[in-house]
């Protein structure tokens, strides 16, 4: 396939991302910084935003798990869980986070499982479509095409 | 014989006739002569008047004697005694004194009383010379009321043929005339016409040539002038055989210039003109013209000519009302369609502005954005071209809107102070750039007493000095320019260009002088009268087109600058001889700089924001390790030497003077922000040591940021950060010390 025709399929990706709202404007600032003198930038920071946000997931699992709960404990996981994914734009992860917040401020633990679930869900979708993107552009690469969008 | 009585004895003897008839006319004149003095008694007691009643009473003395005398003589006819004798003769004697006395007496009273009767005539003959003098009064008494009925009724109508009507029926009736007639000069004034008449509704056209001997004649005297009943001038009625006409009298009667006759044509050099009225005694009356009756008649022509004057000057006055309120109608009228006009243009305007504004903006905003983004080297040019016009429009549009709004008046400048050294080198710096592109020098001297900050409108001031140092950039190939600025003292402020310009300096403004001299291409002298010109382009300058331009510039800034109370003007030698633009604006002096003029400077525009902090050492703190790598990502994008920590406590340990800017990311509002801002201020006591240290927060709203600021902190700025919001934070920051706004 030459590049061309990946060019286009990943455009057409990208836009389906964004569409379904797995991204938001904050990923293309990201897009953005990536040049001459920082050619990874993006795949970077969603790799170092993949290794966080699993171990924070596992964090949670254990505060959650927890007989005595410290929902304070968990506040700052999700909190921080919620700053990395709109850092880098990943908008229905941080969306639920902030459900997640609110459920905890309200100290309701059923609740909060759920939320956990769906977290865990949806972060598994976004690494799942993010690696397809990232191959996507490395095979563009490969096929000699100019680098990313 | 008989005694001797001592008696007398008449002469006669008593029984002759003769004798007897003397007794008797004695008795009778005694009786006479008694019966006067009671006659004259009796009449002189019934008038009342009479001068002379001692000579009465010596006359009845005389007259009662003489009757005595008589009557005592009617004894002396028979024989009587001694004593009547003596009777008679005593009464004899008295007689003879009083009768001498009287006939004395007399000589003195006979002449006056002759002379009473003299003066009797003399009286009655002033009696009846007075009866004639009341009786010519009387008639010029009438005729005065005559003429004043006659004016009256002449001068209570102010129109033309009322006047003149009323004139020939009232003449008509006073003096019972027969006939009454007007003649007007016509037009050309070569004749006479027949104008109105009293008895003939509608006069033909009768003309008589006004040079006929009587007509002179009548026309040089100012007086009633009897003339001939068979000149033509009289002839109006039908001469119908029998009768002998009237005595006929005309008098001429003056037209005043203004009159409405419009004889534009008098052919001759006198001024007065006259019509002649024509008045005809009844025919077979053997009326004569009294004197009286001419005097009337005369004063009534000129009663008439000065009647005929006001007519004429209110009928002008009236048509001259006329015309200015027809006038007034159509200005009103035009008046009203202006200010719809004006009222239109304005909506049209307004709408215009908002609806042409909108998608400029859109078609800016977002080019700029398509920029930013990867580009092919020809997407590149295309959107640079794309750029460019749409910001040529965008101030096509602005100037469009601004020039209609000062020829309205209704632009106000915005006052402010501001700071008048950075102004210049702001627009120096901008057009530095394109004077490189072209490989010109731009050369920028400011006075050394020209001062820093002045009041006026910044905003227009710069577009004047850009837009000036712009065109002599646009029209220069090569060489320099130089802009020089100083205050401009009174000796230079009158200039040569400009004679009725005399600004004079106060207390509170000063005025600046600013000359941009270029070695360009010049302009023609006739073409720099049309410089400031709206829409007027230089024809000859083809390469102008290419760079665009309305037209617009100058004009606008011929308008701001006259806006400032100042004047703009450009001299040059000629075409390829370079130009220099001159202008003097009023500017005010600004009173004590207070702490807060930091808060008062406006936001620098978008195109003004620093594109690259290269070397720009700052310190990133943030817990989050994603978010602390973007944050690194922005800013190592935006040229700067970024070093990171994840604590308080390392950035505490980290945070060194060569830290320009530290960013903290707070994880709420809360103690950790608040302490460490001051453990920053504790660390370096002096405050141009310290680095500026900035909150980056999701949580921003007012309350917080006061806090942020009573921390210490010199700024928020909200998550998430673009690229845009992160340079124009870090511009503000440097060239400020604060971000004024939590963006």
């Amino acid at each position: 396939m030459d590049a061309v025709h990946l060019k286009r399929q990943l455009i057409t990706f990208t836009e389906q991302l964004f569409r379904e709202g797995f991204l938001d404007e904050q990923f293309n600032q990201l897009q953005q910084l990536q040049d001459e003198n920082n050619p990874n930038f993006v795949v970077e920071v969603v790799s170092l935003f993949f290794q966080d946000t699993e171990r924070l997931l596992d964090e949670l699992s254990k505060a959650l798990d927890q007989a005595n709960l410290d929902f304070k404990k968990v506040d700052g996981h999700v909190h921080q869980l919620k700053g990395s994914s709109s850092s880098i734009g990943a908008q229905r992860v941080q969306r639920t986070c902030i459900i997640f917040r609110n459920y905890c401020n309200e100290k309701n633990v059923q609740a909060c499982l759920k939320c956990l679930q769906v977290v865990k869900h949806e972060f598994a979708l976004l690494k799942s479509k993010m690696e397809t993107l990232f191959n996507l552009e490395q095979q563009i690469l490969a096929a000699g095409g100019p680098p990313s969008i | 014989m008989m005694e001797s009585c001592n008696c007398f004895e008449p002469h006669w003897s008593a029984d002759e006739l003769l004798m007897k008839y003397q007794y008797i006319s004695d008795f009778f004149i005694a009786l006479a002569y008694f019966s006067i003095p009671l006659e004259l008694i009796y009449f002189v007691k019934k008038s009342s008047v009479f001068p002379y009643r001692w000579v009465l009473v010596q006359f009845g003395a005389f007259i009662v004697l003489c009757g005595a005398t008589h009557l005592i003589n009617l004894w002396t006819f028979s024989m009587h005694t001694r004593t009547v004798e003596v009777v008679m003769t005593i009464a004899k004697v008295l007689t003879a004194v009083v009768s001498c006395a009287t006939a004395l007496m007399l000589v003195h009273i006979i002449p006056d009383l002759l002379s009473v009767k003299t003066r009797e005539l003399f009286l009655k003959n002033k009696a009846a010379e007075l009866d004639r003098e009341m009786g010519l009064i009387r008639t010029q008494e009438e005729t005065g009321r005559h003429v004043r009925m006659l004016t009256h009724e002449i001068r209570s109508t102010l129109d033309r043929h009322t006047i003149l009507k009323t004139t020939l029926v009232e003449l008509g009736r006073t003096l019972a005339l027969e006939e009454c007639a007007l003649w007007m000069p016509t037009r050309t004034g070569l004749e006479l016409q027949l104008s109105y008449t009293l008895h003939q509704q509608n006069p033909v056209g009768y003309t008589v040539p006004i040079h006929l001997p009587v007509i002179n004649q009548v026309f040089g005297i100012n007086r009633a002038v009897k003339i001939s009943p068979n000149s033509p001038v009289a002839r109006i009625r039908p001469v119908a055989g029998k009768y002998i006409p009237g005595e006929v009298v005309a008098v001429r009667v003056p037209l005043l210039h203004l009159s409405n006759f419009q004889i534009n044509d008098w052919p001759e050099l006198s001024t007065k003109r006259y019509a002649l009225m024509v008045l005809m005694l009844p025919s077979d009356s053997a009326r004569q013209w009294h004197v009286h009756e001419l005097e009337l008649v005369e004063v009534v022509a000129d009663q008439v000519a000065v009647a005929l004057s006001h007519a004429a000057i209110l009928e002008e006055s009236m048509r001259a009302r006329d015309l200015l309120m027809e006038q007034n109608v159509a200005l009103d009228l035009a008046r009203r369609e202006a200010e719809t006009a004006i009222r239109a243009r304005n909506d049209f305007l307004a709408v215009m502005n908002h609806e042409m504004r909108t998608p400029m903006h859109a078609i800016i905003a977002l080019s700029s954005l398509l920029q930013e983004t990867e580009l092919t080297p020809e997407q590149r040019l295309m959107v640079e071209t794309i750029m460019k016009s749409s910001n040529l429009l965008a101030t096509l549009i602005n100037d469009v809107l601004d020039l209609s709004r000062l020829e309205d008046g209704s632009l106000q400048l915005d006052d402010g102070t501001f700071n008048l050294h950075a102004l210049f080198r702001e627009v120096v710096n901008l057009i530095k750039p394109v004077a490189s592109v072209k490989k010109l020098l731009l050369a920028l001297n400011l006075a050394p007493d020209l001062p820093e900050y002045a009041v006026g409108d910044e905003k227009r001031l710069m577009q004047v000095i850009l837009n000036i140092i712009g065109n002599a950039v646009k029209f220069s190939k090569d060489g320099s320019i130089s802009v020089t600025a100083f205050v401009a003292k009174a000796e230079y402020l009158r200039d040569v260009k400009a004679p009725e310009f005399f600004p004079v300096p106060s207390d509170t403004h000063f005025y600046m002088r600013v000359q941009v001299k270029d070695s360009g291409s010049g302009i023609s002298p006739q073409d720099l009268p049309k410089l400031f010109t709206t829409f007027a382009q230089n024809q000859a300058k083809s390469a102008s087109r290419n760079s665009g331009g309305s037209g617009l510039g100058l004009a606008i800034c011929k308008r701001f600058v006259n806006l400032m109370d100042g004047h703009i003007w450009v001299e040059s030698k000629g075409l390829g001889k370079g130009c220099i633009a001159t202008f003097i604006v009023k500017l005010g002096i600004p009173e004590q700089l207070k702490e807060t003029k930091f808060l008062v400077m406006p936001k620098i525009p978008s195109s003004h924001v620093r594109s690259h902090f290269s070397g720009l050492k700052v310190l990133v703190m943030d817990e989050n390790s994603v978010s602390r790598a973007v944050t690194k990502g922005l800013l190592l994008h935006l040229g700067c030497d970024v070093a990171t920590v994840c604590s308080s406590s390392e950035c505490l340990q980290a945070v060194s003077q060569e830290h320009r800017v530290v960013f903290m990311d707070v994880y709420v509002p809360g103690i950790d922000g608040y302490e460490m801002a001051v453990q920053i201020h504790k660390k370096f006591a002096k405050p141009h040591e310290r680095p500026l240290i900035v909150a980056l927060t999701g949580h921003a709203d007012k309350v917080t940021k006061e806090n942020y600021t009573g921390a210490g902190m010199d700024g928020v700025i909200l998550k998430p950060i673009s690229l845009e919001k992160m340079r124009m934070a870090l511009s503000e920051l440097l060239e400020h010390g604060l971000i004024f706004e939590a963006i």
